[in-house]
């Protein structure tokens, strides 16, 4: 290994590295692999308890592990290992010294004590639980705000030294003409960076000052505006980093030259000038901010970076179909592909980044910048789904895939367990894309994002999602095909990818519609239960807290709770709809004659419309209405009554309700 | 006739202009600049403005 003072040139790979640069590489790269791997322990807890079968852990730490591992996973491993990328591709790439070493590694340390710092707050204090939005009026101990703004400021170090760096190789001349591709990506990941950083600063400052009581109030709506220009454009960081990273790649494995460097520069400009204001799709749901604000930050910013990243998900494959084809690889349409090296983790994780990018979190993110998509998904889980497919399966694959690379060449070691290693972004890869595909579609059915229990057991408003709406939705779709509705409003996907069951074969479709209860208790999810197992079904309403354990509840009731428990929050609110269109003014403001009155809530089960026939459930359900339920949750010694707050008032649009009524009616879940 | 179509030497070569999109691309301060102020007035400034005017509610 040739060596002089300051460099030192890879004996493999032939690139010249500043030894101030190749020790901030290291330390940068591995102290972010250690938040990756605290987030990922995070991760596997937070998993574990919005899995409901498990629900591992209690609501208070729950959301403390939730605040863990979006802090340490969405900012702290990302922005160090792109600090680290943001020095090799300034520094080594171009061949020239780091640009002021001293302040480079100020700015390291900076970020490490904003690391400790922040997940002090979370951990140890326990009382900064508030997410990675941290959301004003909701407040943290002041060491999360410091700790954020130091690590803040250490990053914007990074950056300023990256462009020092620039200037230092073009004044040296250790290049000529434009920086190569890679450095021009690492360049836009900075411009990117510091417009992030300073948007961070602009409202965390205030918010930290807040906490310490210096500045009184902080406006919530400025806060989410501001912050989402933090909050959403550090994700951009990740997006041209690891696009660069994609360029990086290919070029290593293949020897691959961009098909046009002027086409993809500019597909990097138009990162540099849109991707950051398309944060404001966070916010299409906020009042406050007029529609031309959310139409021109959203649709046209938005899809010219769209545009940008497409230019990137097809050029880099692009110029690796050339070089492979370069190489003789020639035989029919996909030899190049076929023949490329899949068994070297450089490269599947670059490719397994580059296909998961664009058809998961591209596409996905492009439906939630569409204003009228983005108000039936938003806070759902849908949008994590959307960003563990980008920051995840994008950006994580694809630094995982240089790090593969760059461990032989900056720590001079062979690989560990290169079998392992062969496999891991198989494994990681498949098991995101199930993960981001399977939230997107949970996200989809109305499934709330960051809630410790979506079901909200036990609560006033309780409500149960389906498990198996895919499947079913095929069989919903049939009944309502065959009881001649007229139309099937029910995709047909849902029923091609839907399984029909023997007994939905076997008993299809109810006659007349005053059979629907009745077939609710036989061929229904919860219904189901409740034919085969009665107890099973008994025990799950008690578990839910709609009965009490000694309750005699009858057969045709049970099953309509349990029915109630699987509609979907969409279909139930629409069937609320229809049902009061049906009922005459009397039934549809049962709560102004006192004859449905509602005490604390839960899940009463719908009355049945006249036509339904069978009197004998609707006297059972007046019975059951009727009957005390000491064990339900009462109004709060001299607060208002459950029901009764403005917020649902609102909520109901009920011009009784809001008069003052004494039993007031809680908004279905569909109206949320 | 034959002398003009011969090639140029690499030093007789007329330099052309630098295009407008490539001076652009290769200077990394007018990117920086471009990159701040684009999203600091679409996005930051005019939110802040639409927010400040909203009314507050007495």
């Amino acid at each position: 290994m040739a060596v002089n003072r300051m460099f030192r040139t890879c004996p493999t790979t032939g690139l010249k590295f500043h030894q101030p640069a190749d020790a901030l590489i290291r330390w940068n790269a591995v102290v972010g692999v250690v938040a990756l791997l605290v987030g990922g322990i995070l991760a596997l807890l937070v998993t574990l308890t919005r899995w409901q079968t498990v629900h591992l852990l209690a609501p208070d730490a729950f959301y403390m592990v939730l605040t863990g591992h979006g802090l340490n996973m969405l900012v702290f491993w990302i922005i160090f290992f792109e600090i680290a990328v943001l020095y090799f591709a300034g520094s080594t790439l171009l061949n020239c010294r780091l640009a002021a070493p001293r302040w480079a590694w100020a700015g390291f340390w900076l970020m490490v004590i904003g690391w400790l710092m922040n997940n002090y707050a979370v951990f140890v204090r326990q009382d900064s639980s508030v997410m990675f939005t941290a959301y004003a009026p909701m407040g943290a101990h002041w060491t999360f705000y410091l700790g954020l703004i130091l690590f803040a400021v250490g990053a914007l170090i990074g950056c300023f030294v990256f462009f020092a760096t620039l200037a230092v190789g073009k004044s040296e001349r250790t290049y000529n003409g434009s920086v190569p591709l890679v450095t021009f990506g690492a360049l836009t990941a900075a411009i990117i960076a510091v417009f992030t950083i300073a948007s961070g600063a602009i409202i965390l400052i205030p918010t930290f000052l807040w906490s310490i009581g210096m500045v009184p109030t902080i406006d919530s709506l400025m806060y989410r505006h501001i912050f989402w220009a933090f909050g959403h454009s550090s994700q951009q960081i990740n997006v041209s980093a690891h696009v660069a990273v994609w360029y990086a790649g290919a070029a290593i494995l293949f020897g691959a030259k961009p098909m046009s460097e002027k086409v993809s520069r500019t597909a990097f400009l138009l990162y540099i000038l849109f991707i950051t204001i398309a944060s404001a799709h966070h916010l299409l749901a906020d009042p406050g901010l007029t529609s031309k604000w959310k139409i021109l930050n959203t649709s046209y910013a938005f899809y010219l970076a769209v545009l940008a990243s497409m230019v990137h998900g097809l050029t880099v494959p692009g110029a690796i179909e050339v070089a492979q084809r370069q190489k003789g690889f020639n035989k029919g349409l996909f030899e190049w592909l076929r023949k490329a090296p899949w068994g070297n983790p450089v490269f599947s994780s670059i490719f397994i980044s580059i296909i998961g990018f664009g058809f998961l979190g591209g596409i996905s993110g492009v439906i939630l910048g569409t204003e009228q998509l983005n108000l039936i998904m938003h806070n759902t889980f849908y949008v994590p789904g959307h960003f563990h497919a980008t920051v995840v399966l994008g950006t994580t694959m694809a630094f995982m895939g240089i790090t593969y690379f760059l461990i032989p060449v900056l720590f001079r070691r062979e690989m560990a367990f290169p079998g392992v290693a062969k496999w891991q972004p198989y494994v990681f890869g498949l098991g995101m894309t199930v993960f981001s595909l399977f939230m997107m579609g949970a996200g989809t059915l109305g499934v709330p994002r960051r809630h410790w229990d979506v079901a909200f057991s036990g609560n006033p408003l309780g409500f149960e999602f389906p498990r198996h709406r895919v499947a079913d939705d095929r069989t919903d779709g049939d009944r309502r095909c065959a009881r001649g509705r007229g139309r099937c409003d029910v995709p047909a996907g849902h029923r091609l990818l839907g399984v029909p069951r023997q007994e939905d074969r076997d008993a299809r479709l109810p006659a007349r519609a005053g059979a629907r209860w009745r077939r609710a208790g036989a061929d229904r999810f919860g219904g189901r239960i409740a034919h085969r197992d009665r107890r099973r079904g008994h025990a799950r309403l008690v578990r839910l807290g709609h009965v009490r354990p000694g309750d005699r509840v009858p057969g045709g009731l049970r099953a309509v709770l349990l029915h109630q428990l699987e509609v979907p929050v969409h279909r139930l609110a629409a069937e609320v709809t229809l049902r009061k269109r049906r009922q005459p003014r009397a039934q549809r403001h049962p709560h102004a004659s006192g004859d449905l009155a509602r005490e604390g809530g839960g899940q009463v089960p719908r009355e049945r419309s006249s036509a339904d026939g069978n009197g004998s459930t609707t006297q059972e359900m007046r019975r059951w209405q009727a009957s005390p339920k000491p064990h339900l949750p009462g109004p709060a010694p001299g607060g208002p009554p459950i029901g009764r707050s403005p917020r649902l008032r609102r909520w109901s649009g009920c011009s009784s309700c809001a008069s003052g009524s004494s039993s007031g009616s809680p908004p279905s879940p569909g109206s949320r | 006739m034959a002398e003009k179509n011969q090639p140029l030497a690499y030093e007789e070569i007329p330099e052309e202009p630098e295009p407008f999109m490539q001076q652009l691309l290769d200077n990394p301060w007018m990117l920086l600049f471009l990159g701040v102020v684009v999203p600091t007035v679409l996005y930051l400034i005019w939110g802040v403005m639409e927010i400040v005017s909203v009314p507050i509610a007495p």
